[in-house]
């Protein structure tokens, strides 16, 4: 067996959650996402300028020599932690863990550049549903241009450069201005999907595909569970100081033990997430038995995340199923997350070839 | 604590000492382990004269990296797992010297077992309510009354035992903790056969039992907070080894579904790697909090892994016996038999199915765990009590 992983958040990790912590309480709260999930305009740019321009969050993964801050897999898990538990409505996730990870499979030092000084947001056109490893639809490529309609592209309405995997076996940049790019009304309001249309769109060779797209995906189903850890962390958090103020039959209804017990199960699941997210992050930054750590990140966390919401719903009682309060947010993000980068059950399937545990 | 640089240099030259003075090869196993103790590299964070030198409890493995790579003999820890884990550490916190110097050192080599009276047919859970009574008779105690679920009773010279001192005050006021003799007249101990067929445990009978007042550990009616000592100390034995992936039950069950395609379906498939899953979890979890205690942080997960390892034990070997088939339909051996030490790998299927059923219930049941859970980690209020400020001899029963 190789040396253990380290679980633990180093001082340096700890500080950049302080600090991103300390940004999203004061740029973040629910209900202006709320409002913004309706606005036409769902994501905040402006906190995605303080997190990338100044606080340089965006070029983590990314070297230094190519204009990033040569930090790793487990700072972003970090910082992906914290966005979960405010369900920022950033394109992190996907630009700076998938479309950088794409980006750092390929030869566009230019392209990575701005994505790691936060001037520019770009993301994969794969639909978030796709498991890594999994088929996913290409675009035709005729005469240096591009052809097809791609759909379930997350944060594409954000994004100014998309990353298109085309029939030739290549991945081509497209300016987004060149695409057609058209809003889902989608599940999740804080990672909105949209469809991209491709009529001759002008395109750029920046790789090979299948590598560059296997490799994304991998971080991104990976870091996702970091993402997870926070979503559940935060809705397990508020439901327990909720159930302590909120009084029925005279006693706080925290007191009562079949709540009392489903709060300690839920305190349980996520103490294991933790471990398997900090796992699965520390995996990717050493390269050391990642794709089995990721496998088992993924299958275990989205159960974990959506059970934490729903339990938060239940738990809250009629205000939690009213727009105005933020559980809805955490559901759905939850519910959606548990499709991204492939299902548990897709995950699990991985697993079965990937520790020998075949199927019948 | 951090490692001097001295401390460990001189703990090596102390166990060198010892080697030289006692050479594991020609010395009696039993003259060795008085000698260590004497020395005092038994445990080294025991106070001078009682087996220990007073020094850091993580220079332990300095002495016991020494001592193994010269082949000296061990005390085998977990035949005399009680004493060293919970009478040894509330001796030390509330005997007398002379209880210390009387009873540390055979516990230690493990010339004498111990073990531990506390659960009751009417107290479990509640254990405080426990209701065998010790009643004063000049300079000694008579005791009657019965204990359950004894391991090792059978073995033992030694218990430690919790009895109602006081029945007119509420219960967690009226109990005082004691060292029972087991070879006194009216103490009898009768094998508890369990549902794997063997009897791992003892009843514990205590008919008149008459136990001098110099054995008594702390104040009279202190004797629960002097069994919290004991309680704890149960929990830091706890935790320990680190487990490589499918080290624990899981390991047989992949390990036949490798060797057997024959017996793979495509429901056990699903379930199978589900279980995987939160093995493997469970594994890391387990991990990290070793990682966390290593590095000084520790953190509550730890009243959560039993938990987590009683439900996961329970569903992996239900499969097991299920992915057998025709063969899960068979047992090994229903044979009264007195094992001395428990093991779950070793057995076979049906086994590891029916005893794990336990592990939800021995050593605080999983419901007790998951109050302690909401209300120590989480903070969330108690149930409302209606037996604190009642006279124990009021409680309902």
């Amino acid at each position: 067996m190789s040396a253990p992983t380290d679980l633990l958040y180093s001082e340096e990790e700890e500080a950049v959650r302080a600090a991103v912590r300390d940004l999203l309480g004061d740029h973040c709260d629910a209900a202006g996402v709320i409002a913004r999930g309706e606005s036409g305009a769902p994501h905040d740019l402006t906190l995605w300028k303080v997190l990338t321009e100044d606080m340089g969050l965006a070029g983590l993964l990314v070297p230094e020599e190519h204009g990033g801050q040569g930090a790793t897999h487990r700072e972003a898990a970090v910082v992906l932690e914290e966005l979960g538990r405010a369900v920022a409505p950033v394109p992190y996730l996907t630009s700076a863990v998938v479309a950088t990870e794409a980006l750092l499979a390929c030869d566009a030092a230019d392209l990575l550049a701005e994505l790691a000084g936060g001037r520019r947001i770009s993301v994969l056109a794969v639909g978030l549903h796709t498991a890594p490893g999994a088929g996913h639809p290409t675009a035709r490529i005729a005469g240096g241009a591009l052809h097809g309609e791609l759909t379930g592209i997350a944060d594409a309405a954000a994004a100014g450069v998309l990353l298109v995997p085309a029939d030739d076996g290549g991945l081509y940049a497209v300016e987004s201005g060149a695409a057609t790019v058209t809003p889902q009304v989608s599940l999740d309001l804080t990672r909105p999907l949209a469809t991209v249309v491709l009529d001759g769109a002008p395109a750029r060779r920046i790789g090979d595909a299948a590598p560059a797209v296997r490799r994304a995906l991998r971080a991104g189903a990976g870091l996702l569970a970091s993402e997870q850890l926070g979503l559940a962390d935060w809705t397990l958090t508020e439901t327990v100081r909720y159930l302590k103020e909120r009084k029925q039959f005279n006693r706080p209804v925290g007191g009562f033990q079949a709540l009392k017990h489903r709060l300690a199960h839920l305190w349980l699941e996520v103490a294991h997430l933790r471990a398997a997210a900090r796992n699965a992050a520390d995996a990717l930054t050493t390269g050391q038995d990642t794709d089995v750590a990721v496998a088992v990140a993924q299958a275990y966390a989205a159960p974990v995340a959506v059970h934490a919401a729903e339990e938060a719903l239940q738990l809250h009682g009629g205000i939690g199923m009213t727009w105005e309060h933020p559980v809805h947010l955490y559901l759905k993000r939850a519910k959606a997350d548990s499709i991204a980068y492939g299902t548990a059950g897709a995950h699990r399937e991985a697993l079965a070839a990937l520790v020998d545990l075949r199927a019948p | 604590m951090t490692d001097s640089p001295m401390d460990a240099a001189l703990l090596r030259s102390r166990t060198r000492e010892l080697l030289a003075a006692h050479p594991p090869a020609t010395t009696d196993r039993l003259d060795f382990l008085r000698a260590r103790f004497d020395a005092g590299l038994a445990w080294v964070h025991y106070p001078e004269g009682l087996g220990g030198l007073g020094a850091p409890r993580s220079l332990q493995a300095v002495v016991d990296a020494e001592l193994a790579a010269a082949g000296a003999p061990g005390n085998d820890p977990r035949r005399i797992g009680i004493g060293l884990g919970m009478a040894a550490p509330t001796i030390l916190q509330y005997g007398t010297e002379e209880q210390k110097r009387r009873f540390l050192r055979p516990l230690w080599t493990g010339e004498e077992v111990w073990c531990q009276l506390f659960s009751e047919p009417g107290a479990g859970s509640d254990l405080a309510a426990l209701g065998t009574r010790a009643v004063r008779e000049g300079d000694a105690w008579v005791v009657n009354g019965q204990k359950v679920w004894t391991s090792s009773a059978h073995l033992a010279r030694w218990a430690i035992l919790i009895a109602r001192t006081d029945p007119d005050v509420p219960k967690h006021r009226g109990i005082t903790y004691f060292v029972c003799d087991m070879t006194d007249p009216g103490v009898e101990v009768r094998p508890l056969r369990q549902i794997t067929g063997e009897a791992e445990f003892n009843e514990v009978f205590l008919t008149g039992v008459r136990i001098p007042d110099s054995r008594r550990l702390g104040e009279v009616g202190d004797g629960w907070r002097v069994a919290q000592t004991t309680l704890n100390n149960e929990r830091v034995a706890i935790g320990g080894a680190r487990l490589p992936r499918e080290g624990g039950m899981i390991g047989p069950v992949a390990r036949t579904w490798r060797e057997r395609p024959e017996l793979r379906t495509h429901d056990l498939h699903q379930r199978l790697l589900t279980l995987w899953v939160e093995a493997e979890v469970a594994r890391l979890t387990g991990e990290r909090l070793r990682q966390q205690l290593a590095a000084g942080q520790p953190g509550p997960e730890g009243a959560g892994m039993k938990l987590a390892f009683a439900r996961l034990n329970q569903e992996i070997s239900g499969l097991e016996v299920e992915l057998l088939g025709e063969e899960g339909l068979l047992y090994g051996d229903w044979t009264m038999r007195r094992p001395e030490l428990v093991d779950f790998t070793g057995r076979d299927a049906g086994y590891r199915y029916l005893r794990s059923k336990g592990n939800s219930i021995e050593g605080g049941t999983s419901e007790i765990l998951l109050n302690i859970v909401a209300e120590r980690v989480l903070g969330l209020p108690a149930e409302p009590r209606t037996d604190k400020d009642v006279a124990w001899k009021d409680l309902a029963r």
